[in-house]
C-alpha cells in the first residue's frame, strides 16, 4: 500500500521512496527505505507526519501516494 | 595551510590565517557563536551570482565565516551549494549541534567529518535537552565521532569562551574504514578528501571541477551515515520519561485543521489586537501625533527658518508639507518605526518556537491549489513583515516555477509591515465590512493569480518534505534581539528611499509637474477609481514605496468607500524599489520587468473593479458591499472551474 492510506497511530515500514533526490533528503531527516516510523498525524486530503523517535517530518499528500509501505 | 580550490566568495584571506567555518543546521545557534567569537569586526558581502549573505570575521590572524544553516552539503539549493564550497576551503570547523535534535544534526556532523576537515562540536542548548528529559553523555559522543565536544548554552553564553579557547583542538574525526579507502583513492585525484567525498556522492558541481563524472555512491553513502547517526544517538542519548510533554501534544494541535486552524486565527488575531488596535492606535497616536508632529516638527521648522525662510523652495524641501526633515522623519519613526517593531516582534515569535513550519504543513493542502506547496507559506508570511527579504528566502522553494509564482504573490498581494500597520490603522476606523471587503478583495486576487499561474506555467510543482523541529518556548532576549536588529535595518533601508520619495514629491509640488500629473491621472484616479484626484500623490509615492503611498493617505478626506478602494489598489501597486531590484536580481530582468508591470495593471484593474461595481449597486455602502464581495466570489469561483477544467493532468515531480 501507499502512505496516503495510512492511518494517524499506526506503525509503518518505509518498502519504497520514489525519487533519488528525495530519497536522500529523507535518509538526511532520518527516514530510509526498510525503516519503522510512526504515522503521527493525517491531515484531511493533506500532508502526512512521519515520526521516528524524536524526528518528525511532514510529507505532501502527492508525494505520499507515491511511497510504497507496510504496515508494521 | 594553502587550498587551491575556488570557493569563489571573495573574503581576502591574508597569508597564514585559517578560515575557521561555523557550520551547522538552521536554527541551531551559529549567529549567537559567530558575534561572539569575531567580537565586533564583522564584514558582510554578498556571495557571488546570489543574494546571499555571508558574514565573516576576524579571530586574531584567523578569519572567521559563517555560513547559511542546511541539513547537509550537497547540491539541493544555493544555500548547501555556497555552505558546500566555504566548509570544503575550511581549515577549521566549528559544528554547532542543536542537543534536542540530534538525531538530524549529527548527520551534517558526520558528513563534514568525512570531508577530512578538523572539526570541532559545539553541543548547543543542552538546557533545552535536559529540559526535555534528554541526557547526552558528551564524552561518549566525543569518542564516537572522534572530536572534540563541547557542551553550550550559546544565548546564555555557556560555554562559548571554552568553544573560542578550543578552536586548536579540532582535529579529524572517524571515517568509516571503507569509505576512507575509497576517498584516499580519489583524493590523490582531485586534490582533497573533501572534493573526493563530494565527486563519490554524486554532486555534478564539484566532479565538473576536476573533469570527472560523478559517482554515484550517494544513497549508499548515505544509508551509511544515518545508520552510523542512529547507532550514535541510540548510544549517547539517554531518555528519561518526563519528555515529550505539552511541545509534542500542542506541536499536534497546530497542524490538525479541526485545532490549528483555530490556533492560527487566534495567533493573527492576537497579532492585530497588539500591531492593528494597541500600536497603531495607542502607541502611534503618542509618537506621530504627540511627539512627531507635537513636538518635533515645530521644533524643526523653527530651527530650520533661522536660516532658510519656510515659503522658499529649500524651506518648502525641507520642512514643507513633504519635507525630506518633515515628513519623512514623522512618517518613518512616528508611524511606521513602532508598526515595524510590532510586525518583527511577532514572526520572531514564530520563528523561535518552531511554529512556521507547522503553519506550512496545515496550509499545505490549500497552497497546492495555486501552484504551490506549504513551504511557500514561510516566504509569504515574512512577506509580511519585509517583501524585499522574503522575496530572498523563495529560494527555498524546490523548483522555478514555484519560486517564480511566489515572488510574484509576494510582489502583488502582500503587504508588508509598515504598509500593513498604516492599512489596519486606516481599517479599523472604519468598521468591520470594510474591513472583510479589503481582505476579501486581496485575497481573491491572490487566488485568482495564483490558480491561473498554476494553470498556465509550464510543469508541476513539487512536493511538501518539511522536517518539524520540536516546539519550543521562544526566548524573549533572543526575541527582542532579533527584533531589534531586524528593526534596525528596516530604518536603514527605508529613511533614504523616505528621503528620496519626500524629495520628488517636493520637487514636483515646487515645479507644479504635482497638480499635472495629478490632472493627467485623473482620468485613471477619478474617472475609474472614482477617488479624488490628489489620491495621485500617494500612488506616485508609492511607487518609491507602497507604505509610504498608504502613509499619504493618511492625511486624505476619503469616504470609507474611497479609503477600501485606495487601499486596495495600493496593496496591489507596485512592490517597492528595493523589492523590485531583489526580485530583479532573483528573477533576471526580463522576467522583472514582466513582473512590474503585471502589478500595476492588476492593481488598477481590481481596485476600478471595486470602484465601478459599487457604483453600479448605488454607493449607499451598506447594500454594496455584500454585493461587491458576492461578486468578487462569484468571479474567483468561475476562475477555479475554468482552471480546473483547463487543466490537464501533467506528470509528477520532485520534491521541496
Amino acid at each position: 500500500m501507499t502512505l496516503d492510506k495510512a492511518k494517524r497511530g499506526q506503525h509503518v515500514k518505509i518498502i519504497s521512496i520514489p525519487n533519488e533526490n528525495i530519497r536522500a533528503q529523507a535518509i538526511r531527516f532520518g527516514i530510509a527505505e526498510g525503516e519503522v516510523v510512526l504515522c503521527e498525524e493525517v491531515l484531511p486530503a493533506g500532508p502526512i507526519v512521519l515520526r521516528k523517535n524524536r524526528q518528525e517530518i511532514a510529507i505532501g499528500r502527492g508525494l505520499a501516494n507515491r511511497i510504497t509501505i507496510a504496515l508494521n | 595551510m594553502a587550498h587551491c580550490h575556488n570557493t569563489n566568495i571573495n573574503i581576502s584571506i591574508p597569508p597564514g590565517a585559517r578560515r575557521i567555518v561555523l557550520a551547522g543546521n538552521p536554527n541551531a545557534g551559529k549567529s549567537v557563536f559567530f558575534n561572539y567569537i569575531t567580537g565586533l569586526y564583522v564584514d558582510v558581502s554578498n556571495y557571488p551570482g546570489t543574494t546571499l549573505e555571508i558574514s565573516h570575521g576576524r579571530l586574531g590572524g584567523d578569519v572567521v565565516i559563517d555560513t547559511p544553516g542546511v541539513y547537509g552539503i550537497s547540491s539541493f539549493n544555493d544555500e548547501e551549494r555556497i555552505a558546500r564550497d566555504i566548509i570544503l576551503a575550511a581549515d577549521v570547523v566549528i559544528n554547532v549541534v542543536n542537543a534536542v535534535h540530534l538525531e538530524r544534526d549529527l548527520f551534517l556532523t558526520r558528513q563534514i567529518i568525512d570531508t577530512g576537515v578538523p572539526v570541532l562540536v559545539a553541543l548547543n542548548m543542552v538546557d533545552e535537552a535536559e529540559k526535555q528529559g534528554l541526557v547526552i553523555d558528551t564524552d561518549l559522543l566525543s569518542d564516537l565521532l572522534g572530536v572534540p565536544v563541547i557542551p553550550t548554552v550559546a544565548i546564555k553564553k555557556q560555554g562559548l569562551e571554552q568553544v573560542k579557547n578550543s578552536i586548536n583542538l579540532a582535529r579529524k574525526g572517524n571515517i568509516d574504514d571503507e569509505l576512507q579507502q575509497k576517498l584516499t583513492r580519489l583524493a590523490d585525484r582531485v586534490g582533497s578528501q573533501g572534493e573526493a567525498l563530494l565527486v563519490l556522492e554524486g554532486d555534478t558541481v564539484v566532479a565538473a571541477r576536476h573533469g570527472l563524472e560523478p559517482e554515484n555512491d550517494r544513497e549508499q553513502i548515505y544509508l551509511k551515515r544515518r545508520e552510523r547517526v542512529n547507532d550514535i544517538v541510540h548510544h549517547v542519548v539517554a531518555e528519561n520519561s518526563r519528555g515529550a510533554g505539552i511541545g509534542t501534544t500542542l506541536g499536534r494541535y497546530m497542524i490538525n485543521p479541526v485545532t490549528g486552524i483555530p490556533i492560527l486565527l487566534m495567533a493573527l488575531w492576537a497579532m492585530y489586537q497588539v500591531i492593528g488596535v494597541f500600536v497603531a492606535g495607542t502607541v502611534v497616536g503618542i509618537t506621530e501625533e504627540s511627539i512627531m508632529i507635537g513636538m518635533y516638527e515645530p521644533a524643526i521648522r523653527n530651527f530650520v527658518g533661522r536660516f532658510i525662510a519656510e515659503s522658499s523652495n529649500p524651506g518648502i524641501i525641507l520642512t514643507g508639507e513633504f519635507g525630506v526633515l518633515t515628513m519623512t522623519a514623522t512618517y518613518v519613526l512616528g508611524l511606521l518605526m513602532p508598526l515595524v517593531v510590532g510586525f518583527y516582534f511577532f514572526l520572531s515569535l514564530f520563528e523561535d518556537s518552531g511554529y512556521l513550519p507547522r503553519i506550512a504543513t496545515l496550509v499545505d493542502r490549500v497552497l497546492t491549489g495555486i501552484g504551490l506547496n506549504g513551504r511557500a507559506v514561510i516566504p509569504l508570511i515574512l512577506g509580511f513583515g519585509c517583501v524585499t527579504v522574503a522575496s530572498i528566502t523563495t529560494r527555498l522553494l524546490g523548483s522555478e516555477r514555484e519560486k517564480r509564482i511566489t515572488i510574484f504573490l509576494l510582489g502583488l498581494a502582500i503587504p508588508c509591515s509598515a504598509q500593513l500597520g498604516v492599512i489596519a490603522g486606516l481599517l479599523a476606523g472604519l468598521g468591520p465590512q470594510y474591513m472583510a471587503l479589503y481582505a476579501l478583495v486581496i485575497l481573491t486576487v491572490l487566488v485568482i493569480v495564483g490558480t491561473m499561474l498554476n494553470t498556465l506555467l509550464p510543469g508541476k510543482s513539487t512536493e511538501l518534505l518539511i522536517d518539524l523541529p520540536p516546539l519550543r518556548l521562544p526566548r524573549l532576549d533572543n526575541v527582542l534581539r532579533k527584533t531589534g536588529t531586524k528593526s534596525y535595518a528596516f530604518l536603514k533601508e527605508a529613511t533614504p528611499l523616505f528621503a528620496l520619495g519626500a524629495l520628488l514629491i517636493s520637487i514636483l509640488q515646487i515645479t507644479g509637474a504635482l497638480t499635472v500629473l495629478q490632472k493627467a491621472l485623473a482620468p485613471l484616479t477619478v474617472g475609474w477609481l472614482m477617488l479624488p484626484p490628489e489620491t495621485a500623490t500617494a500612488f506616485i509615492m508609492g511607487i518609491v514605496r507602497r507604505d509610504f503611498g498608504a502613509a499619504g493617505l493618511t492625511d486624505m478626506a476619503l469616504t470609507p468607500m474611497a479609503t477600501v478602494i485606495s487601499l486596495i489598489t495600493i496593496t496591489l501597486f507596485v512592490p517597492c524599489i528595493a523589492s523590485i531590484l531583489i526580485i530583479i536580481k532573483e528573477r533576471g530582468r526580463g522576467e522583472g520587468a514582466l513582473m512590474w508591470l503585471g502589478t500595476w495593471v492588476i492593481a488598477f484593474f481590481a481596485g476600478g473593479v471595486v470602484a465601478q461595481l459599487s457604483g453600479i449597486f448605488g454607493g449607499n455602502d451598506s447594500l454594496s458591499i455584500p454585493l461587491v464581495i458576492a461578486t468578487f466570489i462569484a468571479i474567483t469561483l468561475a476562475v477555479l472551474f475554468t482552471c480546473r477544467l483547463a487543466a490537464k493532468p501533467k506528470p509528477g515531480s520532485g520534491l521541496s
